[in-house]
């Protein structure tokens, strides 16, 4: 017995004359999250992508669980392939779903013909596969309301195709069809959500971390490597520059007011991650920032962050309550290691009275005592480039 | 000549294994929770085991919590799930066949007031997944089954307990023990249906005193022991890093499994062939069960436990009498087959490794051949 995966596209089907284009780029990336699970082959048809696995000892399981974080698929289903026969289509699906029959007590056929030739009108293929299956499975009950399983047969061109449940698809759009941003990643709980929810509207995604040893340890900078490696699960390979930022915090705690010490440090997080986003193509930057949520991310603390880079800086959690924020990042497995207890480099030196209110003319005096140009050089220059999957 | 043939009760180390378990005690004997080199190094060594586990079980690493084995593993599983289910029913279902931790856990949640549904075996140490069904109702709150019986090799129908437990909508939380099967056959979690897994170091050739629980994504247990933040506050207390690195690297040592049960298939042929051919002698257990596991009737003039020290002292040949755990009890396990008495108390456990020769087998034959001969029923 042949098995397949089916894809529903998401919103693509709604695309125009360069759906073609959205559709290709989906089959790279779903390729790309296969890669170490098998071969498979592609076949596109009306709104299903057909994923069939070329050797049939692949373990569909793990196609499935690795299909279900690729962006751009509204749903999936593993099928099994029949002629187009109702005695074939009756044996396979006993064969096929015998074991999800029996988890279940209640189910429902439905059956959709595309094939309009098929002797058997759709209502007739439900009825003849229902009253099938219930003679073999004593257990089962039919429910048409609310049922454990529904197995859905498709008459199409060439081959029916029997199906169990459909498996909710990671939705949005398929990676790099948006193109390029950089997020500006801590360890906290927003930067991975930030990131993945942009992933998800088809962004590429590179990312900066800034790390000021002594002050951080190995421990914070390996936590980033986690979340960053559970985000990549759904974006596809990050390209991560670790930046030094020791020097920098060290010269804005000697020379600058305390009051503007996280603010003014924002500033120069938004300068580096702009020079190194221009370098890998990048047309925004991505913050984790959410509008009141701490002393720097008050609209008016905002705006003096933004005011130093002249990309695009997208912050999707802006309106989002903690609580909002932590559902996501339970959904995408990122809470546990974003709340292991390692100092950042945005915890180590904190103001103890934050200005809230920042004034502009004040920070840029302050700024006018660091050698801006020359840290920023230094900071870029040292940077450790890793790629994570 | 030593045959070592009781790898059901433990394997020998391998020297990897005890070398890595030096180097942890003499050298990277930080605190895996301190911040300073030391504890650092010694984190990276846990967390390399911990990679190697989840490669091993093909889950996340944040799945793996380290125990001291498995009759902690199996109690934390049992307390762990009841405790967070007990508003949501009373019946936990298990068989009669279960490895002593998780009877005398069971034992203890009846006398609590839970029903404890225990599923008996027919004569071969087979059970059914019809029985499984049967046992399984929307009450349920915990099956408990062992994966292979250490005893008799069974393997259980483990996959139907998911299927009983959605059929009856059930919210139980299904924990299996691996602790026979890991390293021998597929324990992926996920491919059984298993929301808590236990395994152990010892039966694969690691150190004593550490083993693993596998707590599925999503799924919560309640702590046994209460402490600091270890292991997620599930399982608190300092790790023992150099037992946990041993386990890593038994793990990561692993030989194919598919060759090795191959070659096992081979000894336990040889072996049953040969076992036969003696007078009297009688297989307990089917040629369906583990093949790493014999259960074998010799009928001499001496009980179980003399046949063990017989066979050690004057032909170096190392087998058991029953688990090692019940220390000379007699075996529920023979008794919930109804085996007689007489069986019961004449008869021993062989158990393999990769490292069981056909040598050991004849060596082994050799002894119970000249026993049966010598000292006749």
């Amino acid at each position: 017995m042949r098995e397949v995966i089916l894809i529903k596209n998401g919103e693509l089907v709604l695309k125009g004359l360069n759906r073609n284009t959205f559709e290709d780029v989906l089959i790279k990336n779903m390729k790309r999250a296969l890669k170490e699970i098998g071969e498979f082959k592609f076949t596109k048809s009306q709104s299903t992508i057909m994923v069939a696995p070329v050797d049939e000892e692949t373990d569909l399981d793990d196609a499935v669980e690795a299909l279900s974080k690729v962006f751009g698929i509204a749903a999936l289903s593993r099928a099994a392939v029949t002629e187009k026969d109702i005695k074939a289509i009756k044996s396979t699906a006993l064969s096929y779903l015998g074991e999800k029959l029996e988890e279940a007590a209640t189910f429902k056929v439905e059956a959709k013909r595309s094939d309009k030739k098929f002797p058997l009108k759709s209502p007739e293929i439900c009825r003849e596969l229902g009253g099938f299956l219930l003679s073999k499975f004593h257990h089962l009950k039919v429910d048409v309301h609310n049922p454990d399983i529904i197995i859905t047969v498709e008459v199409r061109d060439t081959y029916a195709f029997i199906r169990g449940n459909n498996i909710k698809g990671a939705g949005g759009m398929p990676v790099s069809t948006s193109g390029r941003a950089a997020v500006l990643i801590s360890g906290g709980i927003d930067s991975p959500v930030a990131a993945y929810m942009m992933a998800k509207r088809g962004i590429e995604l590179i990312s900066v971390h800034f790390a000021s040893p002594p002050y951080t340890t190995e421990l914070a900078e390996r936590k980033v490597m986690d979340l960053l490696h559970k985000v990549a699960a759904y974006s596809g390979p990050i390209t991560t520059y670790v930046v030094p930022f020791t020097e920098l915090q060290e010269q804005i705690r000697e020379k600058c007011p305390e009051e503007y010490f996280t603010l003014i440090m924002r500033r120069y997080m938004m300068r580096i991650a702009e020079i190194l986003a221009k370098r890998q193509n990048c047309s925004a930057l991505i913050t984790g920032e959410s509008v009141g949520q701490v002393a720097s991310q008050t609209i008016y603390a905002l705006g003096c962050t933004d005011s130093v880079t002249t990309m695009p800086v997208f912050r999707p959690c802006i309106g989002m309550d903690k609580e909002e924020i932590i559902k996501i990042s339970r959904k995408i497995d990122t809470f546990e290691t974003s709340i292991q207890p390692y100092e950042d480099c945005c915890t180590v030196f904190t103001p103890k009275h934050p200005k809230t209110r920042p004034h502009m003319d004040e920070i840029e005096n302050a700024e006018e005592e660091l050698d801006s140009a020359a840290l920023i050089e230094r900071a870029v220059k040292n940077v450790r480039k890793t790629v994570i999957k | 000549m030593c045959a070592y043939l009781d790898n059901s009760a433990t394997t020998k180390p391998l020297k990897e294994v005890a070398d890595k378990v030096y180097e942890m005690l003499s050298d990277t004997f930080g605190n895996a929770s301190s911040f300073h080199k030391l504890g650092l190094d010694a984190n990276a060594e846990v967390r390399r085991a911990r990679e190697m586990i989840a490669k091993a079980l093909s889950c996340d690493i944040e799945e793996i919590y380290f125990t001291s084995g498995g009759t902690e593993s199996n109690n934390l599983a049992i307390f762990g799930a009841v405790q967070a289910n007990r508003r949501k029913g009373k019946r936990i279902v298990t068989t009669a066949i279960e490895h002593e931790s998780v009877l005398q856990a069971c034992d203890e949640l009846e006398k609590q007031g839970y029903e404890v549904i225990r599923i008996t075996p027919d004569s071969k140490g087979e059970i059914t997944e019809k029985q499984i069904f049967d046992a399984v109702n929307s009450d349920t709150i915990l099956v408990s089954i062992m994966y292979v019986n250490n005893e008799v090799g069974t393997i259980m129908p483990v996959k139907a307990i998911r299927k009983a437990v959605s059929r009856a909508h059930a919210p139980a939380l299904i924990h299996i023990d691996c602790v026979q099967a890991f390293g021998k056959l597929d324990v992926k979690p996920s491919k059984l249906g298993a929301d808590l897994v236990t395994i152990t170091a010892h039966k694969v050739h690691g150190p004593k005193g550490v083993g693993a629980l596998y707590v599925r994504k999503g799924v919560r247990i309640l702590p046994r022991t209460f402490g600091g933040e270890q292991e997620k506050k599930l399982r608190p207390g300092t790790e023992s890093s150099p037992l946990i690195a041993g386990f890593g690297k038994a793990v990561e040592l692993f030989p194919d499994i598919k060759a090795q049960s191959e070659k096992i298939k081979e000894i336990n042929q040889y072996a049953r062939e040969k076992l036969s051919a003696i007078n009297g002698v009688k297989i307990n257990n089917t040629p369906a069960a583990s093949d790493y596991i014999l259960n074998v009737y010799i009928p001499a003039f001496m009980t179980s436990q003399t046949i063990v020290q017989h066979f050690s002292s004057q032909y170096g040949v190392y087998i058991s009498n029953g688990s090692a755990c019940a220390k000379g009890k007699k075996s529920h396990v023979l008794t919930a087959m109804k085996l007689s008495d007489k069986i019961i108390d004449k008869s021993v456990r062989i158990s393999f490794s990769g490292n069981t020769t056909k040598a050991d087998i004849d060596a082994l034959v050799q002894a119970v051949s000249e026993t049966v001969e010598k000292y006749p029923v």
